[in-house]
Parts: structure tokens; sequence; C-alpha cells
């Protein structure tokens, strides 16, 4: 009689997955996204990649070494901050901005509330948040993309020297030939020259000297693996692109000219990226399914509404930070209601239940309660 | 009641009052004092203020006077200003002849009410260049418009020329988008920074349209200073 | 016995500069701490614009402290308070309008500052003057050093200067985020953490000592 009763509350069937292995799935999925970026922009995007990760990774050791947070820095959630935060970043952003942006994002997104599962926003975009607030100017700053020399030569203003502004793309971009206008976002060039970039190049992203983020094409096939093999909701991104589409169709149908097609608008910017890899982050998006809808529908109207109707030509970022911030109270008005409740209650207030000597679990002399993980400091 | 507990000692209230009394008495007393002893130099602290504004925006200028354009006309600042009354500085070199004058204008900016102090020349019916009074337009962004030397160069020469019948601007000062200019009377504004430029030329224009058909027919009344 | 009254009165004064410091342990004043501190020079005249109301006034209510009624105490603290603040708001006149226009309405929102009517009722009223003003005088030091903390770090990160001085020469990027409002919070925020921290290092050094003395 050498049998250990394990006696711990439910659940009691967990599924084979950890956290590290849905973190790494993902990490395997922007692997390709990445490799895109540094082929359209070169070595400069490789640059910005890498310190920006790095200094993720570096803030979180930090952070974690303090006692004071969930998780660790072998879970894989900090590569993936650090990877999303440097596709969301201009690939010229200058390197040591990308490092504060990286340290913002650990520090204000993540630390501050906890540590992995206990934040309230996404923290690739906090950090974004964060350096699109410091400089506004150096993140608004785009070059041309598949440019002759990119794979030898750095774009200028990467190498800025710590706190000193980055050097004029702009005169870099003269001397070697083009025009001002193809450093331009497709974004900022419907906000502020109303020219709308044809659908089909911005969804390859493979066409001319653009300045746009990898390919949509590409990001929605990595996204389809993780949903397919259930590592991520599909709810979420059909949502967030369903309601971005309807609603600037439904523009488009009632005003006319004076705004871009849906098929601009689902594919300019970061919508798809955001869609489909920061909506979805699993502590701050509903888990809920009729929440998931609610959630994704509300991110796809405010990117739509800010992109028409606010000074700024991006609203992705926004959006899902807002989105964030109203997850617990879509959690709460989504509930699905348990099995039994709100049909007939008063059938069931009339049943009675014996007490089956079944249903008594067993304590053994030799069972054991197993050790909770508790934090050294985790603040209560 | 019970009142063989410890009543509570009453203050009565002619002493309440006596003690208000005496300690607004004092107060009041501090804050004139105050007041008198720090009212030329806040005055003459003001003063200065609005002159090195005035003479940046009419670099030739020495002195200044401060005049009103009534709908009866333009007499000099003082006394009781009219109601509707357009406030506007003339502005005198070291000759005491008319080096231009500068007008208060305001419009609304990106964060708040950006106001703004230009300087118009009868000589030329034009804005020769703009001063920032008050804005709190975002660092970085907005206050490019008085640092960025392509913006500063609309403000050259600024065609706000009257119509014939001396009722209206013959063209209004309109704000076009970057590197479009074509007109003397366009204001190109900044990339980027274009809800700010667009307060500046707003600004410019509602004051011009407000005053300059009053104060052109009377130009010369304010050609030599009067001392 | 002077000795004794010596190290009191250094106590006094090292209360409101270390161990209740208005902005880092008490957290009150916020509104012109987060509001004006975009850069040094802002800071220390508030800072010290505050500081002269709260030694003044302090010094005024504890003389009246014998013959105001405890009724009208609260009335007559703040006719004295308002009064040092109007006095304050035309001495900035008249020294600069640069800072009066920068400072705007925080000069005369020192009013409601809650150091001051804090400081007046729970010390002011029950010391005699000398006592009192140092108090109030420790305070506001504790109050400039705190404003000031929160202006150094936005002005150099949010201009590059310090009290106007150029630091990083002409090229310097500013981190436009610190001279808005987030960067407000957010430094603040940060010298809380730094603060609290080392309490808390301190509390654990204390209790470990402590047990060890105990025992």
């Amino acid at each position: 009689m050498t049998v250990q009763t394990e006696i711990r509350s439910a659940p009691h069937i967990k599924g084979p997955r950890s956290v590290e292995q849905i973190m790494a799935n993902v990490v395997y999925s922007l692997a390709p996204i990445c490799a895109f970026f540094v082929y359209q922009y070169g070595i400069s995007a490789l640059a910005s990649i890498l310190v920006v990760t790095a200094s993720c990774l570096l803030a979180e050791r930090v952070f974690v070494r303090t006692g004071t947070q969930a998780g660790s820095l072998s879970d894989f959630s900090a590569t993936i901050t650090g990877l999303l935060l440097a596709l969301t970043l201009p690939p010229g952003f200058p390197l040591w901005m990308g490092v504060v942006a990286g340290f913002s994002a650990m520090a204000l997104g993540k630390a501050l509330f906890g540590g992995i599962g206990f934040n309230v926003f996404n923290p690739a975009l906090v950090g974004r948040a964060f350096v699109q607030a410091a400089f506004p100017a150096a993140i608004a700053t785009y070059t041309p993309s598949f440019l002759p020399g990119r794979f030898t030569e750095f774009i200028p203003s990467s190498l800025a020297w710590p706190l000193m502004a980055p050097a004029d793309t702009a005169a870099w971009l003269k001397a070697m030939q083009y025009d001002a206008l193809a450093s331009a976002s497709p974004l900022a060039r419907w906000k502020f020259e109303g020219f709308v970039t044809p659908a089909w190049d911005l969804v390859t992203s493979l066409t001319g000297h653009m300045a746009v983020g990898p390919s949509p094409l590409l990001i929605l096939l990595c996204g389809a693996y993780l949903a397919l093999r259930r590592f991520m909701d599909w709810r979420i991104p059909i949502a967030v692109l369903g309601s971005a589409g309807l609603s600037a169709l439904l523009i488009y149908a009632v005003f006319g000219t004076r705004f871009p097609d849906p098929f601009f608008m689902l594919f300019s910017g970061g919508l798809v990226l955001g869609a489909v890899f920061m909506a979805t982050d699993m502590a701050t998006s509903p888990v809920t399914p009729r929440g998931m809808w609610l959630y994704g529908a509300l991110i796809g109207l405010l990117t739509v509404v800010i992109r028409f109707y606010s000074g700024l030509p991006e609203g992705v970022m926004y959006a899902i930070l807002i989105g964030n911030a109203a997850t617990p109270l879509i959690e709460r008005i989504t509930q699905p209601t348990p099995f039994g409740k709100g049909v007939s209650i008063r059938a069931r207030r009339q049943a009675t239940y014996t007490l089956h000597p079944d249903y008594i679990s067993r304590e053994e002399a030799g069972a054991k309660t197993p050790k909770k993980r508790f934090l050294k400091n985790k603040p209560k | 009641m019970n009142t063989s507990a410890i009543p509570p000692q009453a203050t009565p209230a002619t002493s309440l009052v006596k003690t208000l009394g005496i300690v607004s008495a004092v107060c009041g007393l501090i804050i004139v004092g105050a007041y008198q002893g720090t009212y030329d130099a806040a005055a003459a602290n003001r003063r200065l203020a609005l002159e090195r504004t005035v003479f940046k925006v009419v670099p030739a200028a020495k002195s200044m006077v401060e005049w009103q354009a009534t709908p009866q006309g333009i007499r000099p600042a003082g006394g009781e200003p009219a109601p509707g009354a357009v406030k506007f500085y003339a502005a005198y070199d070291a000759q005491g002849a008319l080096a231009g004058i500068a007008v208060e204008g305001a419009a609304k900016g990106y964060a708040d009410t950006v106001r703004i102090l230009f300087g118009y020349s009868p000589d030329c019916q034009c804005v020769t260049g703009f001063g920032l009074v008050a804005s709190k337009e975002t660092p970085g962004i907005g206050d490019k418009i008085v640092t960025n030397h392509e913006f500063l160069a609309n403000f050259d020469a600024l065609d706000v020329k009257l119509n014939a019948e001396l009722s209206a601007l013959a063209n209004q000062v309109k704000v076009v988008k970057h590197g479009t200019k074509s007109q003397a009377w366009e204001i190109d504004a900044i990339a980027g920074a274009t809800v700010t430029s667009r307060a500046v030329g707003k600004a410019i224009n509602d004051s011009a349209q407000q005053l300059l058909p009053k104060l052109v027919p009377e130009t010369e009344k304010l050609r030599k200073k009067e001392s | 016995m002077s000795d004794l009254s010596q190290t009191r009165t250094f106590d006094e004064f090292m209360e409101g500069i270390w161990r209740q410091n208005p902005v880092f342990v008490m957290v009150l004043g916020m509104c012109p701490t987060l509001a004006v501190t975009v850069s040094a020079m802002n800071a220390l005249s508030m800072g010290l614009a505050t500081a002269f109301v709260l030694v003044c006034s302090c010094g005024l209510v504890s003389l009246m402290r014998n013959i105001v009624p405890k009724e009208v105490r609260i009335a007559t603290y703040i006719v004295i308070i308002a009064t040092f603040v109007t006095v304050v708001d035309y001495a900035i006149q008249a020294v600069s309008l640069a800072v009066y226009d920068a400072l705007g309405a925080f000069i005369q929102l020192i009013v409601v500052n809650c150091i001051i009517l804090g400081r007046a009722e729970a010390h002011a009223s029950k010391h005699p003057p000398a006592t009192a003003m140092v108090n109030a005088l420790g305070m506001s030091l504790g109050f400039v050093i705190g404003l000031l903390a929160l202006g150094t770090v936005r002005e150099v990160l949010g201009a590059g200067t310090l009290f106007g001085v150029s630091l990083f020469g002409a090229n310097f990027q500013p981190w436009v985020v610190m001279v808005l409002p987030p960067g407000g919070f957010i430094v603040l925020g940060a010298w809380l953490l730094l603060f609290s921290t080392l309490k808390q290092r301190k509390e654990v050094r204390l209790a470990e000592q402590g047990g060890g003395h105990g025992a």
C-alpha cells in the first residue's frame, strides 16, 4: 500500500500544453515574418529586431531577479514581445530608441503588473505607445523597402548616438534619387495627400519601393498555422478584420470617395499584424467566445474611427490598447450561463441530492498536498 | 437633556466675530501692502514683455503706442475700451516714423488657443512676421512654427491687400498643403504640423479681416509718433 | 539641556525632508507636483513660492494659536494662507513674468495645497512660533526637493537642459513625453518606487537587527 494520493482542487485534467510550448510556437510562426522584414529592409531591420528583442530579454531578466514577477526568462514571452515590438517600429528606428522601447515595454507593460499573465495591456504595444509619445518624429520616419544597398548599408537614422537626434533620412534618400513621397507609409500618404495605394501591392508588399511592414499575406499564413494548431483563437483576428472591413465598407458606401476602399483599410498599416499577433495575446483578451467576438469587433471599429477621424494616420495600436482595457468588462457581460441555470430555477430548488459515499474523497495516510508556488516578494 | 455632564465651553459669538475681524483686518493690510509694493514692478514687467514681442515682429521698432480700432475709426487706446474695438500697436523707429503695426490674433490650435502677434506693414500692405504670445502646442511638433525656417519664410511678405471697396481682404489668407504655395497670400504649412500652421493662418486672417478695413483708410493718422 | 533642544529642533527640521517628505512619503500636493515640474526652474520657483506661504502662514497661525477659538480655526487658517498666496502671486509678477506665465493658475492653487493646511492644523496650531517655523521650513525644503527631483529628470530628458543650460549639445533628441502629463506620472512613479524600495530595505534591516538584539 504505497499508493500516494494527491489532494488538490480542480482542475484535475490538464491539457498537455504548457505556456512555454505555446509561446515557442508563436516565436516559430513569427520567424518567417521577421525574415521577410529583414529581406525588405536589410541589416537595419535585422539590427533593430536583435537590439529590441535583446533589450526586452535583458529587462525581463532584471525584473525576474527582483523576485516580484511571475514567469521566467525561458518562457519565450519576452522574446515575443521584443519581436512584435521591432516589427511595429520603422526599420530605420534609431537603435538606442529601440532599447528605450524594449525596456519601457517590459517595465511599464509587464513588470508593473507582476509579470506574465498579470499584464492588463499588451507589453509590445505599451512600449510602442511610449516611444510614440516620446519620439513622435522618429517613429513616423519610414524608408522605402527593397533599397539596392540594404544588405551592406545601414539606414543612417539607425545608428544615431544614444540620446542624440537621428540623421535626416530624407537627405539620404534624396542623394539616392528617391523622392520624399516614397518614404511616407501608405496610410500617411492617404491621410495627408489623398493617395490610395492599390490593395494588391499592399497584400504582397513585394512591389516597388514602399514604406510598408511585412506582407499581410505572410502574416495571415503564419496566423493560420497557429490557429489550426489551436495555439491561438481564430475568433479574434476574424472579428477584428471583419469589423474593420465592414465599418470601412459602410463609410465608403455612405460617404464615397472621400474615404479609401475597405481593402486598402484592411491591408495597410499594422492592422493584420495587430489582429493576428497582438489582439490575440492570451492575458489581455477575453476568454469567453462571445467576448472574443465583441472584443475583436470593438478593436476593428476603433481602428477605422481613429484612422478616419483623428490626427494620426495609424490607429491599430490605440484601438488594441483600448480593447485590452475593456477586456475585464467584456468578460463580465459575456459570462456564459452555467448548465441548468436560468431556464427552470423552480425545478432545481425542489430537487434533492443525497449524499453518496462515493462523493466523499478518501484521505489516505500518505496523501500529500502539493506545495503551492508563492513568489518571494509578490505584492498582495 | 442631561445637563449634569460638563458642558463644552461655548465660545461667545462676539469673541468669534472679533477674532475673525482681527484676522481679516491683518490679512487685508498685508495684501494691500503687497499689492502697492509690487504694482509698479509688475506693470513695468508686463509692458516690457509686450514691447519685446512687438519689437520682434517689427524689427526696426524702437518705441510703440497702443491704439484701438472702433467702428467710428481709430484712436489711441486709453480710457474705456469701446465695445467691438480691436487693439493694435503702432511701432515707431528711432526717428519717430512709423515702422510697422503689430496686431494680435488668436485661433484654435491642436491643444489650445494659439495666440500670436503679427507685424503688418502699411507700405506693402503685407504681413512681415509673427511672434508667439501663448501656445500649448505639442513640443517638438506644433512648436516648429517658430523654429522652422521654411515656414517663417512665408511671413517675409504675406499679402493682405484689401479689395477695391476697402471692405475686406482681396484674397483670404489661406494655409495650403506643404510644398504647394503658389500665391503671395498663401501659407505653406509645415508637413506634420498642419493643424498648428492652419491656426496661425486663421489667426492672421481673422484679425486682418476685422482690423484692416478700419485701419487702412486712416493710416496717415499713425504716420508720425504723437509725443 | 541646550544639546537636547538642539537635537529636537534638528529632528523637527529633518522630519519634513526625509521621514515625512510631503512628496515621496505622504504623497501630498500632487497637483502642482505633476503639473508644473516640466523644468527644473519651474519646479524650483513653485517650491520656493510654496515654501514662503508655508513658513509665513505657519508662523502666523502659531502666533495666533491661543487667541483663535477652535470653532473658527479653519476659516482663520484659510484666510491667512490665502493672504500669503496673494502676496506671493504679486511678488512673482513683479520679479518675473515668464515664471508667472509658466506656473499659471498653480500659484493661486497653493491655497488648496493640503500640505499647508495640514501643517497649520497638525503642527503650527500646537507649537510655539519658532518650532512651527522650523518644522515648516523642513517641510518646504522636502517639498522643494521633491519638485526638483521631478523637474530635473523631466527637463534633462524632455529638453536636454538643466536650468536652461544645454547638457548634450544641439543634436539632443528630446523625449517629448517627459514634458507632457504622462511623463509627470511616469517620473513620479519611478521616484516613489525608489523611495519605497529604500524604505522597505531599511525596515528589513532594522527588523533583522531588532530580532538579534531581542534574542
